[in-house]
């Protein structure tokens, strides 16, 4: 296993009927860095992802992470796998009949059955703390929460077994700019202090810019480019250049020089 | 604390508890228990550690937070997460607060009792705010949905009659097995005949329809204006300035209303011709003294009976699942709770009004 490799995808093809989502398409994450994922509505971002997780069974191709083939897995085969990662889905998927401490508590007590609840109850409280909740969100149902709120116990929910790599499903989206700045910031600030490799796909360009080490473009069925934003605007492709070069992609652009 | 610092062996204090190899998650059990089983003070020596992560690291914490522990040999990436899970050291509660019992037992009684009152008064205002729709249909006919509402004849009637087909065809069998079983033993077997009649017309054929229209439709309504309102649908209606009372509320009604009766008559007819084999076959009676016997012992007023019914049963079932179905307000646990409560309220309100007109008719004269 190359170290520095922490998904390997190759030659990936997911259709849907007669739709082709993927076709002969690569991708490497490499340890420690935030791939942004984009690509128009459609590109199959969601499904790439679903494909890396295992909840997608692809039609052909081999993806690997952390050196494991995932295809084609049992899903208790995986395990050992599926508990270094950590995944953010688009509403946060919390469990709606749990607290959010509750909800935190659940990954741990699926693998780790013999830790004692009051030091579960102070894992939970950390991680809450963590993701930048007030304490008070801790026995609350996610009915009562807002939208950002529901984001931040959702990575809460993802961090819950120290993962390695962390799967983000357009986690700005639907927050207010403020709350999707001081997202990013902790994405950021939590990829650095817990050494995370982040899988994230987003539309939101002020993300790319803020926090992306590099970006993959999802288009024509592949991924057409990966590289920073500096060497995909150098390149001629013309849904990348409409998109970083579009009015809200050279605002996104001027705010991150500005600062 | 002071009294066992002094009393506290000098040795121990040399040897410090050292953690060796991963001081993770997976082993946060064990690393919990080897801490809780060392005699204060408590040195830790972190200097063997390969591998940590923040339940480690946390683990660590809380053992200086709470009983004073030093820690040595940490390294610079072991002190860096000692520093992290410090900085989120903010008490946080797990669950809501709990009651003690007996209050609780109260309080679920107190509030069971106040939700059976709110929904019947909000049954009822619901049923006047339909009422009123109706009424503006009426004025403005041009506001009706024929559409929306032969979609719904469609899916309460026509889909309906494979199943409530077969199940009044076996009741009609099973009361006819029955009834003969009994007669038979005063040589009354032809009574049967009298007793499938009366039974299926007068009861059971709009009984059972409204039971299976209930857990059929009712549920069904229940489910789709509950996942509408979760979905913003009706407010998105609200605000468009469509009443979701006429657009979704009384299609339903009266698809339930219309389809009733006929759905009942069509299950009398299974159940006559369910009974009619079973009496052709077990009892020889030939299916035309089956059809002239039941001419004369089963009166006109008997089919009047389950005819009226229907359609009132229609409604109610209609108006228990609109009901639950609007009052969904947070989450998708909700929409199946309130399903059932749509199917348990319709049939518990079908049976009572079922007591209601059998009394009724009873006190007409049409026995």
């Amino acid at each position: 296993m190359s170290d520095d490799t922490v998904i390997k995808i190759r030659g990936l093809r997911n259709s849907f009927g007669e739709q082709i989502i993927h076709d002969d398409l690569d991708l490497d994450v490499r340890r420690g860095e935030i791939l942004g994922v984009v690509g128009g509505s459609g590109t199959g971002k969601s499904v790439l992802m679903r494909s890396i997780i295992g909840l997608q069974t692809p039609d052909g191709g081999t993806v690997e992470v952390l050196g494991e083939n995932m295809i084609g897995r049992e899903e208790d085969e995986a395990k050992n796998i599926r508990r270094r990662w950590g995944v953010l889905f688009q509403n946060g998927a919390l469990f709606s009949t749990l607290t959010v401490a509750e909800n935190v508590e659940v990954p741990i007590r699926e693998y780790f059955p013999f830790i004692k609840e009051p030091l579960l109850d102070e894992i939970a409280g950390y991680k809450i703390a963590m993701s930048n909740l007030t304490p008070d969100a801790g026995p609350k149902y996610p009915a009562e929460l807002s939208g950002g709120m529901i984001k931040r116990a959702g990575l809460a929910r993802a961090l819950a077994l120290d993962p390695e790599l962390l799967f983000l499903d357009e986690p700005t989206a639907g927050l207010d700019p403020i709350a999707a700045a001081s997202f990013d910031e902790l994405i950021e600030g939590l990829k650095e202090k817990l050494e995370l490799t982040v899988f994230l796909i987003t539309h939101d360009l002020d993300t790319l810019w803020a926090i992306c080490d590099r970006v993959a473009v999802l288009a024509d069925q592949k991924v057409v480019a990966v590289g920073t934003i500096e060497e995909l605007l150098a390149l001629d492709h013309p849904w990348i250049q409409e998109y970083f070069n579009g009015p809200r992609g050279r605002a996104a652009h001027a705010g991150v020089k500005g600062q | 604390m002071g009294d066992q610092s002094t009393t506290s062996d000098p040795a121990s204090e040399a040897q410090p508890y050292r953690v060796l190899g991963s001081l993770t998650i997976s082993r946060a059990a064990t690393t919990q228990r080897e801490i809780e089983a060392l005699a204060d003070p408590v040195t830790i020596d972190l200097s063997g550690v390969e591998k940590v992560d923040t339940v480690g690291a946390w683990l660590i914490y809380r053992t200086v937070r709470d009983r004073g522990a030093k820690v040595i040999g940490a390294s610079k990436d072991v002190a860096g997460l000692l520093d992290q899970v410090a900085e989120a050291d903010h008490p946080a509660r797990v669950r809501p607060e709990e009651q003690p019992g007996a209050l609780r037992v109260l309080n679920e009684i107190g509030e069971w009792v106040s939700d059976a009152v709110n929904t019947l008064i909000g049954l009822v205002g619901f049923l006047g705010a339909v009422l009123i729709g109706f009424a503006a249909i009426i004025r403005r006919p041009k506001k009706f949905r024929v559409n929306a509402v032969i979609q719904r004849f469609d899916l309460v009637g026509v889909r309906a009659l494979g199943i409530i087909g077969l199940m009044s065809f076996l009741i009609g069998i099973v009361v006819g097995q029955q009834g003969a079983v009994q007669l038979e033993q005063f040589g009354a077997e032809v009574y049967t005949i009298n007793l499938i009649g009366r039974i299926t017309i007068r009861e059971l054929g709009t009984l059972m329809t409204a039971i299976m229209v209930a857990g059929r439709s009712g549920s069904a309504f229940a489910a789709q204006l509950g996942t509408m309102k979760i979905t913003e649908e009706i407010d998105a209606m609200r605000t468009i300035g469509v009443s979701p009372v006429e657009a979704l509320v009384i299609p339903r009604m009266m698809a339930a209303v219309v389809m009733m009766p006929l759905l009942a008559f069509y299950a009398m007819i299974m159940s006559l011709i369910g009974g009619g084999i079973f009496c052709w076959i077990s009892l020889e009676i030939p299916p035309l003294t089956y059809i002239q016997r039941l001419q004369e012992v089963v009166p006109t007023h008997d089919l009047w009976i389950g005819l009226i019914k229907a359609p009132v049963f229609g409604g109610i079932i209609a108006l228990a699942g609109c009901f639950q179905g609007m009052q969904v307000e947070s989450n998708s646990e909700e929409v199946g709770i309130r399903t059932t409560n749509a199917v348990v309220q319709a049939i518990f309100l079908v049976i009572i009004l079922d007591a209601v007109f059998a009394i009724f008719f009873s006190s007409i004269g049409w026995l």
